[in-house]
């Protein structure tokens, strides 16, 4: 299935790039075979990819140039040394997979990544869209390619030769194809995929008027595909790769490009491809680099392209029921058994027809939606999209995306107005990560700041936590978080939940969004104006609402400075409580929970505290008493005269827990069988009464939303049983 | 055996110096030490006045306070004193970075802290009335100098009163060989750090075996395994688990190395979470 994708595509990309077209379909075979066999990864299709078209087209035409040869000589010199520059980039990504620097990406901000893709587009989109109306055109940069299309437009209504109309016809119609595939639901016509329904029609085409018709194709002969070789002239030709350009800094810069392009869209293929895999595997990012590195050695000595991981044919993979690696090799036997057995076939094939193929996905690249969403994250974004898009086309790749990359740099200085913090801690160790022992989550904490410059730290951690086990972020002490952090931290939330686990954010509240979109970047506010903060809910808060909804509690957002109802617990003896927020409760009774923050000590400042509690009220009269697990709070009750009190009917719950209060007896009466075995099943929580309401909580941190759960049903039995 | 017999303090007179000198004291109340003050610089009648009637307000423990006024280099003062003295435990105060709350060594009292020939304690915060210290977070490196550390802090524990003492063994994630590329090695790893964090836990309980019962009487031990840098991630720990006291080992003499790639004492000496005490 994915092969009859990966046949007009190659052939397209190919011509696209200026290349003999069977190179696109050397790259697919070769790719497919090596990677199947050597990569780290289990559905992903690899091939030919989109992104490099520009780069290659532009270096076979700039070589061309030089070599002093003119048409077809001059470009299949410029070939043969692009071929060269596929290796070289081919060695690169191999040192890169044998670093383990295969996660270059990391580094890159996201909006950058989205700009420069989204140039490749324009690019791709800019240069094909002349094929496809049938009006050839050379210009110099992708920006004159951009504007000359309302020209081609009109143009292509005042053709005065007929084969011209019909190549533009061909075009068209496969641009509609393309366009309207997705949104017709039926079960026939979904059974091929659209850029095989648009082959399927052309070579149809063909053959209706040599068969039927009796007469030529009247399609424009320049507008056909030419140049495929019979298989056997395929291994005959082998085209020698050409090294003389090694040593010129351009040669380079082409390798860089390619090897830049190669692994970004490999890597963002990858990452998407694992979230569609049904057996949620983790793909091996090094080991599919290093594969794909070798591939394109082999696939450049013999006349192929870079061969990078695809994004649009591994989906098509998956969609098919594809579980494991071999349907990548598979995929590359059929194309070989395509090419021997209907390579002439393929010459009947009108080019607008595969151009509107590209011209589509470049389109989809660069969707004007992509801006909108950008913009939609925060407007500095929004900024940096476009500086690394506009960069990209008028310049260069590598240009477009360094100057992404500084404009992120400075828009993060300019937002915190302070550089000396960024350098003072831009190579400390920010991540702690360890497993709390008595609850066995795993705790990361993340510290100063956390953007893309330093986010391989916070990632390198949480790589190692198994993604069936619960985790807690916590960047309470992060002044700052940006969107390409968001936005990771929203990937593994969902990988988390998918196989079973969780992964949670906490510390964001007091964190200004930068907008309203879920991804914006969080900046630490001042401190007076937390308490009018801008209304955005982070995804915590929007998490709590909807337990509250679930549970038909009412939530309300706001800070309360109401809280003297707190202060006879003897927990909030020696602290003083600033506000409660975030709180959820019953309706009628007064069964809450909230956010509190307090001041611990009465003079002196010591430390701000957050933490996550439930409240109730009871409607008759308790003991005063707390029961605890931990030795912390000891002292304070000892000074409020409180001994420990021994309960002799449950030997097991009275050693493990300080059982403390003024009233021994009614407190002993007070602890029944089912009572002291709720305490045993759940040891983390802290329990107080002042007389007439409960308080619980567990730890002196905010409580991440499944915590939340499990204390509110805790909380609920425990009202139900005292 | 006591870890602090004699306890010496720089004092400057700066906005801090009640509080310095309060801490000072009372500290030298509950672990019964002599304490030594040192000025440096003149001495007049004011300052003098100034430092006796801070000293009256613990009228029991006056015979113990010495106050030394010499002149001199700050640095050479404190540390000739420290050696004349024989003194234990130097206590010195941090200072405050403007805006960011973050507290951190001032370039002398660095000096002096890598100087010091005997322990040290790091106030972030002096303060005149008294501040419990509840919770101490220990380290539990595997190194030599680490149990009388630990025997150290449960000394301190119980002679201020706290009753909760975390012991955290930081394990560099060099440790950790099998890196994670996919589900395969992550589980690896998983069950490597298990082995590791098992080995390193059952090693600091034979330490806490050889304690003395009477000092751990009274007093919740936990232990806890982090993986992260050594020094810097303890820091961070003791932070967020809002320790009130960080107890660490006092690293070897410095080489040449050590100034080119920073050491686990320069992550805390140059931004300290908590106040720390280092055993020398």
């Amino acid at each position: 299935m994915v092969s009859l994708i990966a046949l007009p595509l190659g052939i397209g990309l190919a011509l696209a790039s200026e290349v003999p077209p069977i190179a696109g379909i050397v790259t697919a075979v070769v790719g497919g075979v090596l990677v199947a066999i050597l990569g780290g990864s289990n559905v992903t299709i690899t091939g030919p990819g989109n992104g490099l078209v520009g780069v290659v087209a532009g270096a076979v035409l700039l070589y061309a140039d030089q070599s002093g040869l003119t048409g077809a000589e001059g470009i299949y010199e410029g070939y043969l040394i692009v071929l060269a520059a596929v290796i070289c980039s081919g060695l690169l990504m191999l040192i890169l997979g044998f670093l383990r620097l295969g996660k270059l990406s990391n580094y890159f901000p996201s909006s950058a990544i989205q700009g420069m893709l989204a140039a490749i587009g324009l690019i791709i989109l800019g240069k094909q869209f002349h094929i496809m109306m049938g009006n050839r055109i050379s210009k110099n940069g992708s920006l004159e390619y951009l504007t000359e299309i309302p020209q081609t437009i009109i143009k292509s209504f005042s053709y005065t030769d007929s084969s011209l109309t019909f190549a533009m016809l061909s075009g068209v119609i496969s641009l509609v194809i393309m366009v309207f595939y997705a949104k017709i639901r039926n079960k026939y016509l979904q059974l091929i995929p659209a850029p095989m329904w648009i082959v399927l029609l052309a070579i149809g085409f063909s053959y209706y008027y040599e068969l039927i018709l009796q007469l030529p194709n009247p399609i424009h002969p320049d507008y056909m595909i030419s140049g495929i070789p019979e298989a056997h002239e395929i291994i005959a030709n082998i085209p020698t790769p050409n090294f003389n350009k090694v040593g010129t800094f351009g040669f380079w810069s082409v390798v860089l490009s390619l090897t830049l392009i190669a692994s970004i869209e490999s890597l963002l293929s990858i990452k998407a491809v694992d979230k569609l895999d049904p057996e949620k595997r983790r793909s091996n990012v090094n080991r599919d680099i290093k594969a794909i590195g070798f591939a394109n050695i082999i696939a450049g000595f013999l006349g192929g392209l870079n061969v990078v991981t695809v994004i649009a044919r591994s989906s098509v993979n998956v969609n098919n029921g594809a579980s494991n690696r071999s349907s990548n090799f598979f995929h590359a036997t059929f194309l070989v058994v395509f090419i021997v057995l209907f390579s002439s076939e393929l010459t009947r094939i009108p080019l607008p027809a595969l151009m509107a193929i590209l011209v589509f996905t470049g389109w989809k690249l660069a969707h004007p939606t992509k801006i909108i969403d950008t913009f939609k994250i925060g407007k500095e974004q929004g900024f940096i999209f476009l500086t690394t898009l506009i960069i990209t086309i008028s310049i260069g790749l590598i240009e477009g995306i360094l100057t992404g990359i500084l404009a992120t740099g400075i828009i993060h200085l300019i937002i915190n107005k302070s550089i000396v913090h960024f350098f003072r801690n831009i190579l400390k160790p920010n991540v702690l990560m360890f497993k709390e022992r008595d609850t066995n989550n795993y705790y990361v904490s993340v510290k100063n700041f956390c953007t893309f410059l330093n986010f391989a730290k916070l990632k390198r951690k949480l790589d190692t936590i198994p993604e069936t086990e619960e985790a807690i972020i916590d960047f309470s002490l992060c002044d700052f978080v940006d969107h390409t952090v968001m936005e990771s931290m929203a990937d593994y939330k969902e990988i988390f939940r998918k196989k079973g686990g969780s992964l949670e954010i906490i510390g964001l509240d007091l964190l200004d969004a930068g907008s309203k979109h879920p991804f914006g970047l969080r900046k630490m506010l001042p401190v007076k104006k937390v308490l009018e903060s801008t209304g955005v809910l982070t995804n915590r808060q929007e998490l709590i609402k909807s337990i509250a909804k679930e549970l038909d509690y009412s939530y309300t957002v706001r800070k309360k400075i109401e809280t003297e109802y707190l202060e006879n617990f003897i927990y909030f003896k020696t602290k003083t409580i600033n506000h409660t927020y975030n709180e959820i409760g019953k309706k009628d009774t007064v069964f809450k929970a909230f956010d509190i923050e307090f001041y611990e000590g009465e003079f002196i400042a010591k430390e701000v505290v957050r933490a996550t509690m439930f409240y109730t009220e009871l409607d008759h009269i308790l003991p005063v008493f707390s029961i605890h697990r931990e030795g912390f709070l000891e002292l304070i009750y000892h000074y409020a005269g409180f001994t420990d009190i021994k309960i002799e009917k449950e030997p097991e719950f009275s050693k493990k827990f300080y059982i403390k209060g003024e009233d021994d007896f009614s407190i002993q009466q007070l602890i029944t069988p089912e009572l002291a075995q709720l305490f045993l099943n759940n040891p983390t929580f802290h329990v107080e009464s002042n007389g007439y309401a409960l308080l619980v909580f567990t730890k002196e941190r905010l409580a991440g939303t499944n915590e939340i759960k499990k204390m509110k049903v805790f909380a609920n039995d425990l009202r139900n049983l005292i | 055996m006591t870890h602090f017999g004699t306890i010496l303090t720089g004092i400057a007179f700066s906005p801090n110096l009640k509080a310095n000198v309060f801490e000072t004291l009372r500290l030298g109340s509950m672990l019964n030490a002599k304490v030594v003050l040192v000025h440096v610089g003149k001495k007049n009648d004011k300052k003098e006045q100034l430092v006796s009637e801070y000293c009256n307000v613990f009228p029991e423990f006056k015979e113990n306070v010495t106050v030394i006024w010499e002149s001199g280099n700050p640095v050479d003062v404190i540390i000739n004193a420290c050696k004349n003295h024989k003194a234990d435990l130097l206590i010195l105060g941090a200072a405050k970075r403007q805006k960011s709350k973050r507290y951190f060594l001032g370039a002398v009292a660095k000096k002096i802290a890598k100087k010091a020939p005997c322990s040290l304690l790091l106030f972030i915060k002096p303060s005149i009335e008294r501040v419990p210290c509840r919770h101490i977070v220990v380290n539990g490196l595997k190194h030599p100098k680490t149990n009388n550390t630990i025997q150290a802090s449960f000394e301190f524990a119980n002679a201020i009163g706290s009753n909760k003492v975390t012991i955290v063994e930081e394990i560099a994630q060099s440790e950790v060989t099998i890196k994670v590329d996919d589900d395969k090695s992550l589980e690896k790893s998983t069950l490597l750090q298990e082995q590791i964090l098992e080995r390193e836990t059952s090693r600091v309980s034979t330490i806490l075996n050889e304690i003395d019962d009477s000092l751990k009487k009274n007093i919740s031990i936990k232990s806890q395994g982090i993986f992260g840098t050594r020094g810097y991630s303890i820091g961070h720990y003791a932070k967020i688990q809002r320790a009130d006291l960080l107890v660490m080992n006092k690293p070897e003499k410095s080489t040449f190395w050590d100034k080119i790639f920073p050491q686990d004492i320069d992550y805390i000496l140059s931004e300290l979470p908590t106040d720390v005490l280092i055993i020398h």
